[in-house]
């Protein structure tokens, strides 16, 4: 297995394990499929000058966020970052709902009030995206610590970067929910860059995430986040241990971001090749290869890409002819009688 | 009426609060068996179990993150920041966490919860464990903040402040623990966003929050008996919400207003309140409002010197003197 300080790809190779299933190996392929698009759009409209405000892409991550979709169940509760598009899609999150977000329109998810780096939706267990290093770290150890008092069986997941270990609340999230058997599952997507320096370059040992689990009593996992079978069956371990009572996980993913740090980063500082040698393995080419491996016919393959396609399509249209929002809503929701009066 | 400290009143409230509704929970260092470096929590985790009471690792972050992430999904918790000095360093969970949520998700997003921690100078303990932080709190939209200064208070605004759907900062003042008052028996529930005049009188209005609530009752009576100056006191008690309306009100009535703040100078809440009787009380004005703080210093350790610096009732006294011309 490749490490952050080989930069090379990780080579691909599950094996043909048929644990999975097909209609669950569907599932996760038209997830990726849909996550790219979505993603890909984003960044088109971007281009257009339709999104505005910040967008931090998952391209060349998306296996992550589908492996760990997939695997969870209704009630489960995400809580993810900045780089959270993916995630709230996975979840079932309607595409135009994200997309309106982030172009600021009033379909959005939260109407142009949280803006794309706080993409939320708590019916569909998303609890929030945050934006500053680590916080949901913490947080997510509480919604945890909520299903452990009430005896519920949900498990709280946490995603967040591989730049993310070097801050405290990192550590103060992995030993507390260590100390307190937490059913919090971390999940740190080594893309092998915080912003634009890379991971190597500010941690002393080779893994950001794995190379310190030790450290809180945890078990070390480093796995391919490139593979959504692998990601996919680490997270069910990972759940099962949690809803067993037994505690939290901290699972390090290896895996690339295809796009730069956020929307106007050309990703200059990355060495020639290092990306193209990725794209060799990119999740959603290598899941479309293994669908095949598995005698899943082309057809079936190219339904699933034409009515992911249809879904964008149809959610880009959608957000272009949506409103803006009102500006009533400037003032309302600021504390919960729904008004913003901090005086009589 | 049966008298109780301060410091008894704070886990009288919490106990109250506990035993009404199983969702409160109570975390922080050395709050449960310990029973609190303060000795405000003794007893609570042998009344409720180490379940809803618990001790916690250093970690002020990871307490008022998983304060919020339990009152996002159901929970109602308190969580304690043993010395309010130490919100700084998990300032990120009151300025941009609990306040913020629910406008940033468009109303989906609950964060009811309490922070209880110890305030203010007196115990000599320096400049980073003996500061009145509460301006910190109140300049962020989202917040409630509230310092009760007397026994029955910390008792009714705790239920107050439990039972509030939105994120709580509640200010205990480390001075105030050993005070004794009167607190009714049976449950006791206050209003948040209420200020309350303890001493009516015509000639000026004092505003007061906390330790200060005392000493300028003290200033009041030794001004009535050496001068014949009348002072209404008010004790603000929630910065947020604000109860302007006393406030205001009273000027109206004495046409002037002094403000006694034990934060320091710059941006202390007086300011505010200075800045809205301006606004929307000039006219009701016979001189100019006088705010009298804690000079802008980080906080002296010894004994001599804390007493210097912040206001007393003879500072208190000699500046509303000196202003009204008496
Ligand atoms: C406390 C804090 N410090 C710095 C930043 C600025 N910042 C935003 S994203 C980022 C890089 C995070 O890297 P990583 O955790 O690897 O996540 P990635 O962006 O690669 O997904 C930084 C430094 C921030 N948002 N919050
Ligand atoms: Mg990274």
């Amino acid at each position: 297995m490749a490490t952050a300080n080989d930069r090379k790809p990780v080579p691909a190779g599950s094996g043909l394990n048929d644990d999975i299933g097909e209609d669950k190996r569907l599932a996760l392929y038209r997830s990726q499929v849909r996550l790219r698009d979505s993603e890909q759009r984003a960044f088109d409209l971007f281009l257009q000058n339709l999104v505005k405000g910040t967008s931090h892409l998952s391209l060349g991550q998306e296996a992550i966020a589908a492996g760990f979709a997939e695997a969870m169940v209704k009630g489960d509760l995400s809580f993810c970052t900045y780089r959270g598009h993916a995630h709230t899609l996975a979840r079932g999150v309607p595409v135009e709902k994200v997309l309106g977000e982030l172009m600021q329109k009033d379909n959005g998810l939260m109407r142009g009030k949280g803006g794309s780096m706080h993409l939320t939706s708590e019916e569909h267990g998303v609890m929030g995206s945050y934006a500053i290093i680590g916080a949901h770290l913490p947080i997510a150890c509480g919604a945890a610590w909520r299903a452990q008092i009430r005896g519920d069986k949900d498990v709280s997941v946490c995603f967040f970067g591989d730049g993310t270990t070097n801050i405290g609340a990192f550590h103060e999230a992995v030993n507390f929910a260590a100390v307190w058997k937490l059913p919090v599952i971390f999940v740190c997507e080594n893309n092998l860059y915080m912003e634009y320096t890379p991971i190597k370059d500010v941690i002393p040992i080779p893994q950001p995430a794995a190379d310190r689990a030790s450290a809180y009593g945890l078990e070390r996992i480093l796995i391919d986040g490139n593979d959504a079978d692998i990601v996919y069956r680490t997270a069910q371990k990972a759940f099962a241990k949690a809803r067993a009572g037994e505690g939290p996980s901290l699972i390090e993913c290896l895996t690339y971001r295809h796009s730069g740090h956020s929307r106007a980063d050309p990703a200059k500082y990355r060495p020639e090749g290092e990306l193209e040698e990725w794209k060799k393995h990119d999740p959603v080419k290598l899941y479309r290869e293994r669908l095949k491996q598995f005698g899943v016919k082309d057809d079936v393959i190219a339904e699933i890409d034409a009515s992911v396609r249809k879904e964008v399509d149809d959610a880009t249209e959608a957000c272009k002819a949506a409103p803006n929002p009102p500006l009533d809503i400037i003032s309302t929701d600021v504390y919960a009688d729904g008004g913003w009066a901090w005086r009589n | 009426m049966p008298e109780i400290s301060y410091r008894d009143a704070v886990t009288r409230g919490i106990a109250q609060e506990m035993t009404r509704d199983p969702d409160v929970v109570f975390l922080g260092e050395d709050v449960a068996k310990p029973g609190g470096c303060f000795k405000a929590t003794v007893g609570l985790y042998e009344q409720f179990g180490g379940v809803r009471v618990r001790d916690t690792p250093i970690s002020e972050q990871a307490i008022l993150g998983a304060a919020m992430g339990a009152a996002m999904t159901g929970l109602k918790p308190i969580a304690e920041i043993m010395f309010s000095d130490f919100i700084a360093v998990c300032f990120d969970y009151i300025a941009n966490e609990f306040p913020k949520a629910r406008y940033m998700s468009n109303g989906q997003t609950k964060c009811p919860l309490v922070v209880r921690t110890a305030n203010g100078a007196g115990s000599r303990f320096g400049a980073q464990h003996s500061q009145s932080v509460e301006n910190w709190c109140m300049m962020i939209p989202g917040l409630k903040v509230v310092a009760p200064s007397s026994p029955v208070d910390v008792v009714g605004l705790m239920a107050a402040a439990v039972r509030d759907p939105d994120p709580v900062i509640f200010f205990e003042h480390k001075s105030l623990y050993n005070m004794k008052g009167e607190v009714p028996d049976g449950e006791i529930l206050d209003t948040l966003g209420t200020a309350k005049i303890l001493r009516q009188g015509k000639d000026c209005t004092i505003v007061a929050l906390a330790l200060m609530v005392g000493r300028a009752l003290e200033a009041a009576e030794r001004l009535r008996i050496d001068h014949n100056i009348d002072c209404e006191v008010i004790d603000v008690r929630s910065l947020v919400p604000l109860d302007t309306k006393t406030i205001l009100a009273s000027v109206a009535k004495t046409h002037r207003l002094f403000t006694v703040e034990e934060n320091p100078r710059l941006c202390g809440w007086g300011a505010e309140i200075v800045s809205i009787v301006a606004d929307e009380g000039f006219y009701d004005l016979d001189g100019p409002p006088v705010r009298i703080t804690t000079p802008h210093i980080p906080l002296p350790a010894a004994d001599i010197m804390e007493d210097v610096v912040l206001p007393t009732p003879q500072r208190i006294m000699d500046t509303i003197r000196r202003s009204l011309g008496g």
